[in-house]
């Protein structure tokens, strides 16, 4: 395949997690999510619960990869920050190392100025938090991860998933 | 891309329902969201037009059950089948795990059914991919209609390859569960072959 399979171990994700709660005190944030450029959650934080987060991810991924195609047709490699505002909630979403989308809604306990200045100190520490992750998951590969759960993967296995 | 989180013990996979304009591609995800129970499903999302036509893509998340301890988890997209809307087909198919290409059985869809499957090549290849290579299943959809072409004839403009192929009517749902098994089995073959 061409891209690596983003592979995610408790320890990586332990510290991805602990950046995003970081930042939510720090931007004075509702909520922080971290989504892979495909469209799938990583990590979130804040205090918004019961939120749709599977849609807010995919739909994340989606606007993220429409402006992308957009910034090639003007010429751009990319746009890496988007800024949507509200009526109460704002919505500030930066594209990580062209892999990893850190989104960011606040309201007017916090401020735009102050958002950015905090995203820009986690992205740093997501980008090489993820650059490691990218950095395994080559040299598993390379060495092909027997011992993984998949490599024991029956055809009865497979089955049972559908028999739902 | 699938993903595999060690943490959550979460494996998400990504289909991909290719096909052209009017298929029944959109048709194939109602249906499934209709049949799965509430809590192994998330919400539908469609960016239609207001004729109801996929604008940008619809997706639906599933959750099937456990494999090896781990949820898995299939995300299912369609990608808008009208020819002028490339750009976004391009764009979601990035990180496709599995492709289910929808076929078109009216006589007078087949030019569009060909045209859509070479354009599937084409983005497939820009990416990297291989249509031999992900995990790719045919439908062939509309089966109840009159003018429906002879099963031979499909399979010998669209499926020369031997590719796992099914016979589908979307709107009463024969056939769509049977291909999303098909796909979705295809992916964790692919997986278990890359950690072996
Ligand atoms: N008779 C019949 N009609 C079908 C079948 N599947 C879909 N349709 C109808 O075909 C029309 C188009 O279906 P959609 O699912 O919206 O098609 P689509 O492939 O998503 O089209 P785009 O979004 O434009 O790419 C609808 O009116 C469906 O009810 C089928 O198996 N038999
Ligand atoms: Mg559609």
């Amino acid at each position: 395949m061409h891209d690596t399979q983003l592979v995610m171990y408790e320890e990586d994700f332990r510290k991805v997690l602990a950046v995003t709660q970081r930042l939510v005190k720090d931007a004075n944030a509702k909520g922080i999510f971290v989504v892979d450029r495909n469209g799938q959650m990583i990590s979130e934080a804040g205090e918004m619960r019961g939120i749709d987060t599977t849609s807010l991810a995919s739909l994340t991924a989606g606007s993220v990869a429409a402006t992308g195609g957009l910034a090639k047709i003007v010429g751009e490699e990319e746009f890496p920050v988007h800024f949507h505002q509200g009526q109460r909630d704002n919505l500030h979403i930066t594209l990580i190392a062209g892999r990893i989308i850190l989104v960011v809604i606040f309201d007017d306990r916090s401020s735009l100025g102050l958002v950015r200045l905090r995203v820009k100190k986690a992205g740093a520490q997501l980008a090489k938090i993820f650059e490691e992750i990218q950095k395994k998951a080559e040299q598993s590969q390379a060495q092909g991860s027997a011992g993984t759960p998949f490599a024991e993967i029956t055809d009865e296995d497979i089955d049972n998933l559908f028999s739902v | 891309m699938s993903f595999i989180n060690y943490s959550s013990r979460e494996i998400n996979c990504k289909i991909v329902y290719y096909g052209p304009g009017l298929c029944g591609k959109t048709t194939n995800l109602q249906h499934i969201y209709s049949k799965t129970n509430p809590e192994l499903k998330g919400k539908m999302i469609s960016l239609a037009t207001e004729t109801e036509r996929t604008l940008f893509f619809d997706f639906l998340p599933l959750a099937l059950g456990q494999i090896r301890g781990f949820k898995t988890r299939f995300h299912l997209y369609t990608v808008p089948g009208q020819v002028f809307y490339d750009a976004s087909r391009k764009l979601i198919l990035k990180g496709v795990d599995g492709v289910v290409f929808v076929a078109d059985s009216q006589v007078e869809r087949m030019e569009a059914n060909i045209e859509s499957l070479d354009n599937l090549r084409v983005n497939l290849a820009e990416q990297g991919y291989d249509i031999e290579k992900v995990s790719c299943v045919i439908q062939y959809n509309k089966r109840d209609l009159p003018n429906a072409a002879a099963l031979d004839e499909m399979r010998k403009l669209l499926n020369p390859g031997g590719l796992s192929e099914f016979e589908a009517s979307a709107t009463t749902g024969l056939g769509v569960f049977e291909t999303l098994k098909a796909v979705a089995r295809g992916i964790l073959h692919d997986l278990k072959q890359m950690s072996g």
